[in-house]
């Protein structure tokens, strides 16, 4: 029962991106040829990194708001290092060595004291947006040397790839793995589904969470990292709001926002149909308000449509039921 | 016998009941007069409480009719049956703590002077009255808080009569109080049965049966399989109604010589929870640990397996020390817990049956640190044939199976750990006969094989049934180690009420 209806989320999910690449065939000739099709996948990079740790953290039925700050901190974070005169692979280094320790500074706090992550990473989300715009205040850096952005920007060889795609890629198969098929995954599971349990079963549910945190936090800086490249400009805003869409394209993908369901294909689906949709309108003139509203509804239907559904199969079983 | 005038109070006719795959009743009946206590008889898992939540009115039968008065009547909720009159003591009083006992009973109704103040001298004198006629020591303007689970019965009962309710269900309001607490709540059932009040009372102790009740209906797998009056019954003849089989082939007992100590537990104590706790458990031997509710026997068992923190004491598992504190530990060293609670401890419920199988062996189960979704369900298969699981397949969801499906799914997972000693928390509760002697042939199975056995179990029978020795807890500390030839119910009930042991009588 679990495993068909996610097979046809999935399968729903398929149909939609169909049903989206030929609305944006539609709406422009250009969107099929490969140099947009470059941007397309260029401009998801970032989301793609945090919603793939992000879909093991709500599969633990837990949730990191933070990402999208932890991102901007590592990108404010770039720019102070680089124009202190650190090298480059060590400004990178330490940014991610950074990202990480915030997202341990979430995991300890929630697993400590045994806080809703929800609380606690809206808390961090401010506190590490703060932190962004106190190293960097309102000002950009860009003046990153040439071979890095040079990275951020181009794509590999001759197809239409861009080099940081690969990166998220890489990402996704090890996520995948992670997930569907260590013991580390299989314990997601059962803590998203009934952590009580999954503790009397000899898994160390704290420590587990903690992990969860602190691969959120690695990625999120990687994120920032690339974005910073990317736009060549470091800015402690950078990447303020991604966190409705990480958290939207994980839901969307089918994981369920109680833990316990979901798998990283759905999600991975999901995140291109939202970045086909991104791209074909944007192509098409509509505003960045409507993309805002459009993720919102996503974000609404894919909380709502499996409730729908659950409530239609209990009302017709129990239908079935009563003729019987 | 007779037919009386009046029809019966309330008369519930073969009624049916299913939740998912679970059959919860098949056909109940029941038949409830004025003036009467009325015992509903049945193991665990017969079908008790669901008949009884059908008469409160939160669960709607499937199938069948309910009659209050002779006039067919169907309860949409709970509040149309206590508009018909029928009040439910569960045996957890709910009420609130921080308000009064005149507040709790009046709460949502309370009496009002025209300008919407709450009329306290009103309501406290009504309490006040209700609560001298019920025979009790207790004020109106006390609060809850502090108030033994017996006072908050009384409160639970005084509520129910101002609520005019002529029908008292009466969930086990016996299964945590002390022996002059259950006579002072005889005396109000009498008092309230004499002034023509229809009472159905839920025990599991058959002389509460015989000292208080008038008549008997008792179920079994979801069907009242018989009704009588209470003086042609006796002990004997019920449980084998209950039980609907013969007990010694229920209770597969086989004599195993133990071996050597294969869990040891030494002055383990936690603080207000229990104290100085000190046994051992040998292989091949079933240990129960007897005792009322709350008297701290699941904490004991969480307390082992590193669940619980304590304050002092040791555990060694084949004589080694175990470190406390961490259960990944405790299943390393060899021990495995089947606790208490299987839906809200045991099983990840939306997840299938072959996840929740490998979760005590993720570690073991995966090859270069991966795991393969057909190891898993090869892993479930073989413990599910061993235990005679009833699914499918290894993919549906385990909250979808029965109560003693479940039971087995989890029993399997620890098996598959293959430990040398198997706790095990109420390993029947909730679950069908049928599966009850599955399990405690598996139970007898293991012990042949050389596990130890620690079993918790509020269950006399089964405890006197399966048990080499009983080991009795009363407010956190042992009071009685009992070898199964010299154990009865006497004997584990005075221990369980903290009564001191008898001087032990022995046949000639």
């Amino acid at each position: 029962m679990n495993k068909s209806k996610h097979f046809s989320w999935e399968a729903m999910l398929c149909v939609v991106l169909i049903a989206s690449l030929a609305l944006g065939r539609g709406l422009s000739p250009d969107f099929l040829g490969a140099s947009n099709f470059s941007n397309l996948l260029a401009d998801f990079t970032e989301i793609a990194l945090m919603a793939l740790p992000m879909t093991l953290i709500i599969v633990a039925a837990e949730i990191d708001l933070s990402v999208a700050s932890v991102m901007g901190m590592s990108s404010a974070l770039m720019g102070v290092l680089w124009h202190m005169g650190l090298p480059m692979p060590a400004v990178i280094v330490t940014c991610l060595v950074a990202g990480t320790l915030a997202g341990l500074f979430n995991g300890v706090v929630i697993v400590k004291f045994a806080l809703p992550s929800l609380a606690v990473t809206i808390g961090t989300m401010a506190l590490f947006r703060g932190c962004a715009y106190l190293l960097l205040g309102d000002q950009a850096i860009a003046d990153f040397p040439g071979n890095y952005t040079l990275f951020g920007i181009s794509n590999v060889g001759d197809s239409f790839i861009p080099q940081p795609f690969v990166i998220v890629i890489i990402a996704a198969i090890l996520f995948t793995v992670l997930l569907q098929a260590t013991p580390f995954g299989r314990s997601l599971y059962a803590i998203g589904s009934n952590q009580t349990a999954a503790h009397f079963s000899g898994i160390n549910v704290a420590r587990t969470k903690l992990r969860l945190f602190v691969l959120s936090g690695f990625m999120s800086a990687l994120a920032g990292v690339i974005y910073t490249l990317r736009f060549s400009s470091a800015r402690g805003d950078n990447g303020e709001g991604f966190e409705l869409s990480v958290v939207a394209a994980v839901l969307f993908g089918g994981v369920s926002i109680f833990g316990g369901k979901g798998s990283l294909v759905g999600v991975l689906l999901s995140l291109v149909i939202i970045g086909v949709l991104k791209n074909a309108l944007t192509l098409s003139d509509v505003s960045s308000e409507v993309l805002t509203i459009v993720t919102g509804l996503l974000l609404l239907s894919s909380v709502l449509v499996p409730n729908l559904l659950a409530r239609w199969r209990e009302s017709r079983q129990r239908r079935a039921l009563a003729a019987a | 016998m007779t037919t009386p005038a009046t029809p019966p109070r309330l008369e519930l006719r073969h009624a049916s009941k299913r939740f998912g795959e679970v059959r919860a009743l098949i056909d109940a009946s029941l038949t409830l007069r004025r003036g009467e206590v009325h015992a509903l008889l049945g193991e665990n898992g017969a079908g008790k409480s669901t008949l009884v939540k059908i008469l409160a009115g939160v669960h709607q039968p499937d199938g069948g009719e309910l009659l209050v008065d002779g006039q067919p009547c169907r309860f949409a909720r709970p509040s149309a049956a206590i508009a018909a009159g029928i009040a439910v003591i569960y045996q957890e009083p709910t009420l609130f703590p921080d308000l009064s006992i005149a507040e709790n009973i009046y709460m949502g109704r309370q009496p009002l002077d025209r300008i919407g103040r709450i009329r306290y001298d009103v309501m406290e004198q009504a309490v006040e009255e209700m609560l001298v006629s019920l025979g009790v020591q207790l004020k109106a303007a006390q609060l809850v808080r502090g108030l033994s689970i017996a006072d908050q019965q009384v409160v639970e009962i005084a509520k129910a009569l101002s609520l005019n309710a002529n029908v008292l269900i009466m969930d086990e309001p016996t299964a945590a109080l002390s022996k002059p607490e259950v006579e002072r709540l005889f005396a109000i059932a009498e008092r309230l049965r004499d002034a023509g009040v229809a009472i159905l009372f839920i025990t599991h102790r058959l002389e509460e049966v015989f000292r208080l009740t008038q008549r008997i209906t008792i179920m079994r797998d979801g069907a009242a399989v018989h009704f009588a009056a209470t003086s042609e019954m006796d002990h004997d003849s019920i449980v084998a109604k209950m039980v609907g089989r013969d007990l010694a082939t229920y209770y597969p007992k086989v004599d195993v010589v133990p071996g050597e100590v294969a869990l040891s537990v030494n002055k383990l104590t936690r603080r207000g929870v229990f104290k100085n706790i000190s046994f051992d458990v040998r292989r091949g031997e079933i240990v129960a640990l007897a005792g009322l509710v709350g008297a701290g026997r699941s904490e004991v068992a969480r307390a082992i397996f590193g669940i619980d923190p304590v304050d002092g004491g040791e555990v060694l598992v084949q004589g080694k020390r175990l470190q406390l504190g961490k259960p990944a530990l405790a299943v390393n060293a060899g021990l495995a817990l089947v606790p208490e609670d299987r839906r809200q401890q045991g099983l990840a419920l939306d997840l299938p049956i072959a996840r929740n199988a490998s979760l005590t062996v993720l570690a073991r189960l995966g090859r270069h640190g991966l795991i393969s979704a057909n190891t898993e369900r090869q892993l479930a298969a073989h413990w599910g044939g061993k235990l005679k699981l009833k699914a499918h397949t290894m993919d549906v969801a385990a909250g979808t199976l029965s109560g003693g499906n479940q039971q087995k799914v989890v029993l399997g997972k620890w098996l598959a750990t293959n430990p040398h000693v198997l706790i095990i928390d109420e390993p029947t509760r909730g679950i069908d006969v049928g599966a009850k002697a599955e399990v405690y042939q598996t139970l007898t199975d293991l012990v042949q094989a050389g596990m130890a056995v620690l079993m918790i179990s509020s269950e006399l029978p089964e405890v006197l049934g399966m048990a080499d020795r009983v080991l009795v807890m009363c407010e956190g500390r042992i009071t009685a180690d009992i070898p199964r030839s010299e154990a009865n119910e006497e004997r584990i009930m005075a221990a369980a009420l903290g009564q001191a042991e008898q001087p032990l009588r022995r046949a000639a």
